[in-house]
């Protein structure tokens, strides 16, 4: 038995959400100089090139790389010999929230959905918890922006539509959205499990890191038949043409129902933003 | 062959005869910001034959909403949202007057018509790059619907702020001629 306190769950959130705003993950930077070198198209080659810049100016001068620090996701791996003492794990997590984005000087982007009135503190998070062996607490941050979000989609298959259908509904929807999710975008698909669980997967996909390369030999090669023909569709960076609109696909999969296919797609922009912490 | 202009607002229809699809602007002057709930509000307005909170004759309405500044600073980080959420609005207020629009994503038809029938523009500035863009933002205040926190209508003072155009009074369409550009064949699309 281990115990930790909510107090350090709520620093570690706040301050995972500061960096992952401020801070872009050196994936991406090493991502867009390789893009750049590959790119045809010369307006595709001065955005990557004002992404990196971008990114240098924020951290120097303490600016948000994006003014949508987007919403905040908190996968938990909970060590089931975990006791968190001194408060609940979630409003240990959304104290963190509400301290990060105060603190950070980051965007309040959450609202009811019906009467549209902000919260105010871009609480409440949407927090998945899972526990797992052992006697730690990895907290991984995500800020989900809103464009990025709002492209992505989910279709309950038919078995009969098969990988084909897979490729089709994931291809079709990422080109169908252009340069509304400020490519170059990477792409989280899951496939299988339950309606939910699917979309769930398809964040869970977004979370490896770039160079990863997928265990399952047969995922990882549908990654790469979707990657390249999704750079093929010739909307580039930020829609004003090229190749680099998809930087990597990321497949996760779990068993589904004898008589379904769900398929979601979650689509990320390039800040691609995500930072984790171990307890 | 595209062009790099330096743009002044308020624009004229005269100023908008010499921009074309794939010129990159840099736009000096007043910006306002509107988001999906301020539209909403001011097409209300309009409606209503009320005013609007701003003289929208010329100008040009930028679709953000800013992170907080920190102390002593004009303005936190600043970018576009995604354009097509304003779509069932623009048309009306290209009518009303509004000569520019900048955000980022593609327009529907029906915008692209209008851009066309009451002579507007509609531009891209690049998103994720907030650091950069609030580089240009001289000044910053809230003029209207305070309530809406990030989401009020905010006039900005500018000074080569860069935008690249998108459609133009000519019908044309950077995003659809830049794609076929750079197409390759799929059975996928």
């Amino acid at each position: 038995m281990r115990i930790i306190q909510a107090s350090d769950i709520t620093e570690a959130v706040a301050k995972m959400a500061i960096e992952a705003c401020y801070y872009l993950n050196s994936e991406m930077t090493e991502a867009f100089q390789k893009a750049k070198k590959n790119e045809p198209s010369p307006i595709g080659r001065i955005i990557l090139q004002e992404l990196l810049d971008n990114a240098k100016l924020a951290k120097k001068d303490l600016v948000p790389y994006c003014q949508d620090t987007g919403l905040a996701v908190v996968f938990v791996e909970l060590g089931q010999e975990v006791q968190i003492e001194d408060g609940l794990l979630n409003d240990a997590i959304n104290e963190g929230i509400h301290q990060g984005y105060d603190e950070g000087y980051l965007r309040k982007s959450m609202c009811d959905p019906l009467t549209r009135k902000n919260t105010g503190d871009n609480t409440p998070a949407v927090i998945h918890v899972s526990l797992v062996e052992g006697d730690k607490i990895k907290l991984i941050f995500a800020a989900k922006g809103g464009g990025s979000e709002n492209m992505s989609s989910l279709s309950m298959l038919k078995p009969a539509d098969g990988v084909e259908g897979i490729k089709k509904f994931v291809i079709q929807k990422c080109v169908d959205a252009g340069g509304n999710p400020c490519p170059p975008i990477i792409v989280g698909v899951g496939i299988g499990g339950t309606f939910e669980y699917a979309a769930l997967l398809s964040k869970m996909a977004l979370l490896h890191p770039l160079a990863h390369k997928n265990p399952d030999p047969v995922l990882a090669k549908l990654e790469e038949e979707i990657l390249e023909e999704l750079n093929k569709s010739g909307h580039g960076p930020m829609g004003l043409g090229g190749r680099n609109f998809a930087l990597a696909v990321k497949i996760l999969k779990a068993p589904c129902h004898i008589a379904s296919l769900p398929v979601a797609v979650n689509i990320d922009c390039h800040a691609h933003r995500h930072k984790e912490m171990i307890l | 062959m595209t062009q790099e202009l330096e743009i002044t607002t308020p624009l004229t229809d005269e100023e908008l005869k010499s921009i074309h699809s794939g010129d990159r602007l840099f736009i000096t002057g007043a910006i306002y910001t509107a988001r999906d709930a301020a539209h909403a509000r001011m097409i209300k307005s309009l409606e209503k034959g009320e005013d609007l909170p701003f003289d929208i004759h010329g100008q040009i309405v930028f679709f953000a909403g800013p992170t907080p500044a920190r102390p002593g600073r004009t303005i936190g980080a600043i970018g576009p949202t995604t354009s097509g959420r304003m779509d069932p609005y623009s048309p009306r207020l290209l009518e009303a007057g509004l000569k520019g629009m900048i955000g980022k994503g593609s327009r529907s038809a029906a915008v692209k018509e209008a851009l066309v029938k009451y002579q507007g523009i509609y531009c891209m500035a690049t998103g994720g790059i907030a650091a950069l863009l609030s580089k240009a933002i001289k000044k910053a205040d809230v003029v209207a619907y305070e309530d809406l926190g990030p989401e009020a209508v905010r006039l900005l003072e500018v000074a080569r702020f860069p935008v690249i155009c998108i459609n133009d009074i000519y019908g044309n369409d950077l995003y659809e001629q830049a794609r076929k550009e750079f197409m390759e064949p799929s059975k996928y699309f």
